[in-house]
């Protein structure tokens, strides 16, 4: 653990992006107890700018506090960009494990039905889902979580293929191990690493779908989102810009600091990049 | 004094901090006249490639650097001179062969336009000048059809034929000096041969100095005129061949030297008559299936077995001979059940295995285990060394206990620390690892031991203590093996009885004395005829007669 966070701090731009997401998080995990209110509640003057009327941040045509809209939106995104991602990254393995280990007819079969869903464009696919679910945080997850398994699908099957001729494989086969247990036990641990790198920059993908669909309006009415923020103020950019544009820059550097992150597990965990050094 | 055509004075290469050792070489001293060929030798990471890199300037900078002395080409000093100078000795005053061709080569480039690239660089000439000149040099390193090959792209063509081109290629400018860094490793031996001889020839037309870079003695006695053994960094000796083969000086070199297998066959065993393992007309096809929807063509057919029958006695050991290609590790896995096969029938201790199903076989699979090739891919890299082998024992059921103790009895069984017990593989240097896997394969208590090359990916001194190790346990465990190889140095150690295979098929079964002295079959005449320092080998076994 402690080689692997040499490894992991030597890039130094991974260890800034840690930063700002602890942060991001630490503010999701406070966003109750600074602003205890609804974020939906008209909390004063409308189009107030930031730093007047009390608004750390400004508030919207409606009166709602830019700065509480944003602490609360962290929560969401944060929330909704991690279970989709873990979501993905579940169906994705069992269908790059089997297609990859078992090979011919399973993974011809497999690997069309993954296809099927790459050939469509994942956004509009995403909007759809939505759309015929009814927006809702549960629909939100199901729609990103849909388009965005069949990536990790396909890594999973390629590190599945060339794994299973290795020898130890076949040693476990000698042994007379069972397929499940060579899959779960001896061939998943070898590919953790790029699994976890893949699935850290999903995470970034998946708040920028949901910001996505929160500015289109298919965001949970009921929750507070980034996205929704900036649907609410477009029509204002001109005249009451901080409501688009903090959180806007919260999205921003969510997404640049996860991306960094995951650049730097990368780095840390790919032994090729390792030797290098 | 003769003025030589390449001096190497104390030279230094320094490796990065960290590393296990603090130079790559140390202080090595050579000198290479013309016409000459000197044989460096050593085991993996004594420095000789790096050796022959910094020779070529093709030292993985910054981390790796020549840290002192002066490699002397003419007038210049090769580590002193400018990079746009070196391109200009590069290729056309010394050039270099690889180990592997196929990666040496360009993929994507004719062979013809490969060898055309060299003159655009190196020389002005009128295309049809250097079409003609590149025509010839294929004529010259005997590539059938020259003008053909011109058109071909690196996939098409063998090994041999890859590795011929590169040849034609270091020798388009007539350099005065090759380096050629283990170009016959990874060829079969009737190529090896082939590619020798050729390097040979190529040498006295051209007067050229040769640098040859190899780890097989072997070869060292059939190619050298002087040779060079260096060990972690040092020249520990040099020489004229006949002197450091035959009346070596340091004590490495004597112990490399007689850990190099002796072709003379070992003496023969009493044989059991009782088979373990019978096999019957076995066919293995690989390819001939369609894709998904049908479309397309189907795939290329390729037999690796045909019609294969062997018997293995209780307690002997049959060892499989063949060259890559030859089907024997096919043949290998699909007795020990890793691969199904086409028809034909597989019988362990008069039960036949080939109808079972995979729970019917978990039993079975206690009887037969395999030691594998490559030690490195062969052990999982995230588990214990400890459970790796405690694995078995414990999927056929015995208790955590039990299969812990057993771990640990195999653990010194074949030589290891029981400290070992918690390590992690990458821990484990090549030898050790593949001791873990012979532990690994005896946890079951088997009554055959499958091993495929388990020695070729060794260097020759740890290769002799494995042959050893396996011995040992065959005679303690009462152990029939099958024991495949492509090196007959080996085979003559190790095997009762050997199976030469050609295309998938034996072409001639018989006792390792029977094969070595009076081979019936062309090709095991050819396969013993090509093997490297059988005259060396001759020459020794005279004067220890004497």
């Amino acid at each position: 653990m402690i080689d692997f966070w040499k490894r992991f701090s030597r890039n130094r731009s991974a260890v800034f992006g840690l930063a700002i997401l602890l942060t991001v998080l630490f503010v999701a995990s406070i966003a109750s107890l600074i602003y205890p209110e609804d974020p939906f509640r008209l909390a004063g003057k409308p189009l107030s700018g930031p730093g007047l009327n009390g608004f750390l941040l400004g508030s919207d045509s409606l009166g709602r506090d830019v700065a509480s809209g944003i602490a609360h939106g962290a929560k969401t995104s944060l929330l909704i960009g991690l279970i989709a991602t873990l979501a993905a990254v579940f169906i994705g393995i069992i269908f790059g494990a089997f297609s990859g280990y078992y090979g011919g007819r399973i993974d011809d079969l497999l690997m069309r039905v993954t296809e099927i869903f790459q050939t469509i464009p994942s956004f509009v696919f995403a909007i759809l889902l939505v759309a015929i679910m009814k927006p809702s945080i549960e629909s939100i997850v199901i729609a990103i979580t849909v388009v965005s398994w069949p990536g990790v699908a396909r890594l999973v099957r390629a590190e599945f293929l060339s794994l299973k001729n290795r020898e130890f494989v076949q040693a476990c086969h000698t042994l007379g191990m069972s397929d499940l247990r060579i899959m779960l036990r001896e061939i998943l641990p070898n590919c953790l690493s790029p699994i976890i790198v893949i699935g850290s920059l999903m995470v970034a993908t998946a708040i920028l779908i949901e910001s996505g669909l929160a500015f289109l309006g298919l965001g949970d009415p009921n929750i507070m989102s980034w996205g929704f923020q900036i649907g609410a103020g477009r029509t204002m950019l001109r005249s009451a810009w901080w409501v688009c544009t903090f959180p806007g820059i919260a999205i921003l550097i969510t997404v640049l600091a996860i991306n960094l992150v995951g650049e730097g597990l990368n780095d840390a965990l790919n032994p090729r990049l390792r030797e290098r050094q | 004094m003769t003025k030589h055509l390449l001096s190497i004075n104390d030279l230094s290469i320094l490796l990065p901090e960290g590393a296990d050792r603090k130079c790559a070489i140390d202080n090595v001293n050579l000198t290479l006249n013309a016409g000459e060929t000197l044989c460096v030798v050593g085991e993996s990471g004594s420095g000789k490639s790096l050796t022959a890199k910094a020779i070529m300037g093709l030292l993985p900078a910054p981390h790796v650097r020549v840290g002192s002395g002066s490699i002397n080409f003419g007038s210049e000093d090769l580590v002193q001179v400018s990079y746009e100078r070196l391109r200009q000795i590069r290729g056309s005053e010394i050039s270099m062969i690889f180990q592997e061709p196929m990666t040496a080569l360009n993929p994507v480039m004719s062979i013809g336009n490969q060898i055309d690239e060299i003159f655009r660089y190196h020389a002005s000439m009128t295309k049809l000048e250097r079409q003609g000149k590149a025509i010839q040099l294929l004529k010259d390193v005997k590539l059938p059809d020259p003008k053909q090959i011109m058109n071909t792209f690196p996939h098409e063509l063998s090994g041999g034929q890859r590795q011929r081109a590169m040849i034609a290629m270091a020798l388009a400018l007539s350099p005065k000096i090759l380096i050629a860094d283990e170009p016959t490793t990874a060829l079969d031996v009737t190529t090896q041969a082939q590619i020798l001889k050729l390097i040979k020839e190529m040498q006295s037309t051209y007067n050229s100095g040769v640098l040859f870079i190899t780890h097989d003695f072997g070869v060292v006695a059939d190619i050298a005129d002087r040779v060079a053994v260096m060990q972690e960094g040092l020249i520990v000796e040099s020489g004229k061949v006949d002197q450091v083969l035959n009346q070596p000086n340091h004590p490495y070199t004597k112990s490399l030297i007689a850990a190099v297998p002796s072709l003379t066959p070992r003496a023969p065993r009493k044989k059991s008559d009782e088979s373990v393992i019978e096999v019957k007309k076995l066919n293995k096809v690989f390819g001939g299936e369609k894709s998904f929807f049908g479309f397309g063509k189907s795939k290329r057919i390729v037999n690796a077995v045909q019609n294969v029958s062997l018997d293995l006695f209780q307690g002997e050991t049959l060892g499989i001979v063949g060259e890559s290609g030859s089907g024997k590790s096919t043949l290998a896995r699909c007795i020990i059940r890793l691969m199904d096969y086409d028809d034909g029938d597989v019988s362990i201790d008069g039960t036949n295995i080939s109808k079972m199903g995979r729970a019917e076989m978990r039993p079975v699979r206690a009887k037969m285990q395999m030691v594998f090739q490559d030690p490195f891919a062969s052990l999982n890299p995230r588990i214990k060394i400890g459970n790796i082998i405690a694995q078995g024992p414990l999927i056929q059921g015995k208790s955590k206990s039990e299969a812990e103790a057993r771990a640990r009895e195999l653990l010194s069984v074949v030589g290891l620390d029981s400290k070992s017990y918690d390590r992690y593989p990458h821990e484990f240097s090549g030898g050790q690892r593949q001791r873990i896997g012979i532990a690994r394969a005896l946890a079951l208590k088997p009554e055959v031991l499958v091993a495929d090359e388990p020695v070729s990916a060794l260097d020759v001194s740890i290769q002799a203590q494995i042959l050893k190790l396996l011995d040992d346990i065959r005679i303690q465990m009462n152990l029939s093996m099958i024991f495949i190889t492509h090196d007959l140095r080996v085979a003559a150690q190790v095997c009762d009885r050997i199976v030469v295979m050609r295309y998938g098929e034996i072409v001639e079964v018989g006792t390792t004395s029977e094969i070595f002295s009076n081979p019936t079959h062309d090709y095991s005449k050819e396969l013993l005829n090509a093997v490297p320092g059988k005259g060396w080998e001759k020459e020794n076994k005279n004067s220890a007669s004497l």
